[in-house]
């Protein structure tokens, strides 16, 4: 019996059209994953197993049938914990949403499985999103499949590490400072950021709403492609969800650089960059250049003001986003149930973590009167500095390149003492975000002590084409075939 | 209010829409649905929900704004408002701040006679609140409360004015212009008892000839017109007398209490509301394209006042007269429609205030539906000016035209109700009654004038109502003079 | 030392505002946290922005608005089946002392 775990999503829909698998075989491999793994990794916070199986028998009902199969027919996923799944319970790695089940779907959700795609599971996160490690979560640590004393990285651990360990086929993380793109780079798979409004973000549990949007992680360029295929697109429920039509993003991949002009920001190749992700980013645009793009370098002055304006901006809008949780409609309800403010009060400091309940107050403190407009409204205004920066750069060349992170996954607890190293982490793609721009990183190496290096690839709005040239040429060139973690040696074999 | 003390009041109105749906969500609005049974994830702050802005409510809000004179922004945007309360599912209301809809308008205001400009600061949209209810009835005592979230996300255009009004009389009148125009408009139906209309004030008293505001105290819970005038006047007198004490006026917030007939402090906290306020980022601006502006502009209708005057030019009626029937729409149309028929504006206005706004039972929207059309009623009054009927019949008709909806000819015509108006069938029965009464004539011819009433009334009796009462009366008073 | 960003009184204050239980020790490591914390944001307070518009949204969008068309309500009971304290099919809350 093959692995097929082992096989990226276009794969897996190419042996359920032939027949070579079933659809419940499928859910069922994964299960078995799943179950010997996940114990260790932690990846998972919810297995839907039985609703798995059933959507899989119904996919396979309709192979039996011969009815026309859709894009993602009977391809098992993985989703972050902070998009609304209806039914399946969603905590965003927070105590304050432990056994709150939507009754609803997000959109993202809708059109994946619309178009076929059977939910595994719900990946465990930073807490609303808040991280760089996953060590924020609620519930319990997500251990990095390269080095399981390492973090998987942050804030869509969870999904980055199902992915890298074949716990699924592909998933979705959300990216608001990098959660995307930074776990999938300290996990080795690849990760996408869109344009901000190219995916509707109606059933996303907002962290920060002017910042957040839904990407997919998975384990070549094609599934990334395939999987923003599906969920892009305008949503009349999302008023920033713009009206762009959706390309035919596959059709890029075949289409080479040349011709591409790619930029490399000065400010991003400082002090502070490990040596081998340097070494390893530097060996990835050589490699694109000998398939013939035209490189020079351009400045993106305001990129140390960057993590500044982040951790202003975004606490700002999460401590707005997280006033709902009061215990009032849904969620925890704490404390001295008397009277109604210590309720609240007792109820979100037991249910928010450090990190959120640090943010929150941050948050609060930037809005309020006196200090609005020398916190919060400076930082919208260099805000549009930065995004100035990135037009002026995109004027000259097609993209960015760089690295996704400033150092290789680090050792679990680390960090969690010192926040300032800790939001350091996202100092490369937090931005992207910022300016609206999409942006990819991609597997381009390993350090000498085997963990994964990522290259990030920073585009123009709505030109996510143009990042899965790049990607997908990089892919196609960089020579060795997929590297996967060694954890359990496959099927049959005894647990971890 | 005193000798020597100036009242400062502006009044806050907010004003439930009336959409369809609501403001942010396809929920409907509609009034009357079991708790929580017209709620969905966006109206609930569910995990993850965006609101969409309901488009009919900016056309309201942009309609509302050109009858008030107002400047539409050019771009405006909606703001998160933060406080916590249990009504609030989001814990922040969308509103709008530093870019409201429109701003700087004025509404004509009459009061004694005299027409004054009060300021119209800003117009706004925001969403309603979900509403609660407290175990064991009263606030103060509850030991827990329920909330239905039927009412949050439903439209609400907050409307500001400047400090303009002088006296609790003028901003009863304010309100209630305010109130007309919104209802002629068909953005509200400006039902304050059913709080679809919610009115709050700041109020503040200086000496005359002082230019400086005083200290501005804030008025709410006030739930009629006629408690608006009373909290105001109450108010006033309170901070009056406490300035003439020598004592401050403390800034807060205080509720009107209609029973006890005073304004109450809420016991305000130390640190006063920090609203926090900043632009949505789940909304994009809105920015009123000039031609969708003209058209709503153009389809604006006659406004009241306008309508009033107009009245008072054109049909010669009494500003009394004219501002009973502009005081509602439909009862204005009806009344032109009718005038069109049969011009006699004053008559149609006499039926028109006494008979049909009865029929009404006080609620002259329902003028839409009464069975007696304009035209109909318009007949009516021509049959009276014809002569074909009298007065006192035609109320008779009336009353039938109410219960049937037939017209007036077709009643008229069956029933055989023709006044007699031929003299001599008329000097005929004047003969008999006459000759029939000696006594009464007797009294009458001495001096005894009212007996004349009696013999008026055995003629019509004679003549089952339908002599011609003038017609009676002359003949009646030629045959007793002649000896 | 460096000068404080953020007092003890001002953390107090936000954290009611915020609806945030903080006892004792965690005022003060909170207060610690967020003046560390500020400390490195301030420098944002020293970048040139004279002339340059707030960034509200990075999307050119404009006026983007529904028919006001009426969609079917959820059913109360999924309304509520996530509430802690239903009752009567209303969402029910301890007693609200002040505002």
């Amino acid at each position: 019996m093959s692995d097929w775990t082992r096989l990226t999503i276009h794969e897996t829909v190419k042996a359920l059209r032939d027949g070579r698998v079933t659809a419940r075989g499928l859910v069922e491999a994964y299960l078995g994953r799943i179950a010997r793994l996940n114990d260790t990794l932690g990846a998972y916070l919810t297995v839907a197993a039985s609703s798995a199986r059933a959507q899989a028998d119904a996919v396979d009902e309709r192979i039996r049938r011969g009815e026309p199969l859709r894009p993602l027919e009977g391809v098992p996923l993985a989703i972050k914990d902070v998009l609304c799944t209806r039914g399946i319970r969603t905590t965003c790695g927070s105590r304050i949403l432990d056994g709150f089940v939507p009754p609803y779907d997000a959109t993202a959700l809708v059109r994946l499985v619309g178009d076929g795609a059977i939910v595994l599971g719900k990946t465990n996160c930073d807490e609303f999103a808040m991280g760089s490690s996953t060590e924020n979560s609620g519930f319990h640590v997500t251990r990095n499949p390269w080095g399981l004393d390492r973090v998987p990285g942050g804030s869509s651990g969870g999904s980055a590490a199902a992915v890298a360990a074949d716990l699924a086929a592909g998933g979705l993380g959300t990216d608001t400072g990098g959660s995307v793109r930074q776990p999938a780079a300290l996990c080795g798979v690849v990760g996408l950021k869109p344009t901000y409004g190219r995916v509707s973000r109606y059933g996303l549990i907002a962290f920060a709403s002017s910042l957040d949007q839904i990407g997919p992680l998975a384990k070549d360029v094609r599934d990334a492609a395939l999987l923003l295929e599906t969920i892009a697109g305008p949503d009349p429920l999302d008023s920033t969800a713009a009206g762009e039509p959706v390309p035919d993003y596959q059709a890029a991949l075949g289409r080479g650089v040349k011709g591409l002009t790619l930029g490399i920001p000065d400010e991003y190749f400082v002090t502070g960059l490990d040596p081998e992700v340097e070494h390893a980013v530097r060996e990835a645009i050589r490699v694109l250049e000998r398939c013939g793009a035209r490189t020079r370098r351009v400045s993106l002055p305001h990129t140390d003001a960057g993590v500044a304006t982040y951790y202003i901006v975004a606490p700002a809008e999460a401590s707005s986003n997280l006033a709902r949780y009061d215990g009032v409609k849904y969620g925890l309800r704490a404390g001295d149930a008397r009277d109604l403010v210590p309720m609240t009060a007792a109820t979100r400091a037991a249910g928010f973590g450090p990190e959120v309940r640090r943010r929150i107050m941050l948050g609060t403190y930037v809005l309020s009167a006196g200090y609005y407009d020398a916190y919060y409204a400076q930082a919208q205004r260099v805000r549009t500095l930065i995004r100035r920066d990135f037009e002026r750069a995109f004027a000259e060349v097609d993209a960015i390149v760089s690295p996704t992170a400033p150092t290789p996954a680090f050792k679990i607890g680390e960090k969690t003492d010192d926040h300032i190293a800790m939001y350091l982490n996202d100092v490369f793609t937090i931005p992207a975000p910022l300016a609206g721009v999409p942006a990819i990183s991609v597997p381009c190496g390993f350090s000498l002590t085997g963990l994964p290096i990522g290259l990030q690839v920073i585009g123009k709005p709505f030109d996510e084409t143009t990042l899965f040239r790049v990607a997908g040429t990089y892919e196609a060139a960089g020579g060795a075939a997929r590297r996967r973690p060694e954890l359990a040696p496959g099927p049959g074999a005894p647990p971890v | 209010m005193s000798l020597g003390w100036e009242t400062v009041i502006g009044l806050e109105v907010h004003a439930q829409l009336l959409t369809r749906s609501k403001m942010f969500c396809g929920c409907a609005t509609a009034f009357g649905a079991p708790p929580n049974h017209q709620t969905c994830p966006v109206c609930q702050g569910l995990p993850g929900v965006l609101p969409v802005i309901n488009r009919r409510a900016v056309e309201f809000g942009i309609r509302t704004a050109r009858a008030l004179h107002c400047r539409i922004n050019g771009r405006c945007r909606f703001a998160r408002k933060h406080y916590f309360y249990p009504d609030m599912p989001k814990n922040y209301q969308i509103s709008q701040y530093e870019a409201p809809l429109a701003e700087e308008g004025w509404l004509e205001v009459e009061v004694d006679g005299a027409a004054r400009r009060v300021g119209i600061e800003r117009l706004h949209l925001e969403e309603d609140v979900g509403k609660l209810t407290h175990e064991g009835g009263v606030f103060e005592t509850a030991s827990a409360s329920l909330v239905d979230f039927n009412r949050a996300g439903v439209p609400l255009m907050e409307i500001v004015s400047r400090p303009d009004l002088r006296s609790p009389g003028e901003a009863a009148e304010y309100l209630r212009s305010l109130r007309t125009i919104l209802r002629y408009l068909g953005v509200c139906d400006g039902n304050m008892e059913a709080g679809s209309l919610r009115c709050d004030a700041n109020v503040s008293v200086r000496r005359i000839g002082v230019t400086e505001l005083g200290t501005k105290v804030e008025i709410k819970n006030m739930n009629s017109f006629r408690h608006v005038r009373d909290a105001l006047e109450h108010e006033a007198a309170r901070q009056t007398r406490a300035l003439g004490r020598g004592e401050r006026v403390v800034q807060e917030t205080r509720l009107w209490n209609p029973d006890r007939g005073v304004t109450v402090s809420m016991r305000s906290k130390e640190y006063a509301h920090d609203y926090r306020y900043f632009p949505d980022p789940d909304l994009v601006p809105v920015e009123p394209d000039p031609a969708w502006v003209a058209a709503i502009e153009v389809d604006l209708p006659e406004l009241p006042r306008a309508r009033l005057q107009r009245f008072v030019a054109e049909h010669g009626l009494t500003p009394y007269d004219a501002e009973l029937l502009t005081g509602d729409r439909a009862l204005g149309d009806y009344f032109e429609e009718a005038v069109r028929v049969h011009p006699n504006a004053k008559a149609l206005a006499n039926w028109i205030g006494s008979e049909l706004l009865r029929e009404l039972k006080g609620d002259p929207a329902a003028v839409t539906t009464v069975p007696v059309r304009p035209a109909a009623l318009a007949r009516l009054v021509a049959l009276i000016d014809e002569g074909t009927i009298s007065g006192k019949m035609a109320k008779e008709l009336f009353e039938r035209m109410v219960r049937t909806g037939e017209e007036p000819d077709a009643i008229v015509r069956r029933e055989g109700l023709r006044q007699v108006a031929d003299e001599g069938a008329i000097g005929q029965v004047i003969d008999e009654v006459v000759a029939a009464h000696p006594g009464v004539v007797g009294d009458y011819r001495r001096g005894k004038k009212q007996a004349a009433g009696f013999l008026v009334g055995q003629v019509m009796k004679a003549t089952q109502g339908k002599a011609n009462p003038q017609l009676v009366n002359r003949l009646l008073a030629e045959r007793l003079g002649a000896g | 030392m460096s000068d404080v960003k953020i007092t003890l009184a001002e953390v107090e204050h936000v954290a009611r505002l915020a609806r945030l239980a903080l006892g004792g020790d965690e005022l003060e490591r909170m207060r610690s946290q967020l003046d560390t914390i500020l400390g490195y944001v301030e420098q944002l307070r020293r970048v040139d922005t004279a002339g340059i518009e707030p960034t509200s949204h990075v999307l050119p969008l404009v006026n983007v608005m529904r028919d006001d068309e009426v969609r079917p309500s959820y059913p109360a009971d999924a309304m509520l089946a996530n509430a802690p304290d239903p009752h009567d099919g209303q969402f029910r809350v301890p007693r609200i002392l002040e505002e």
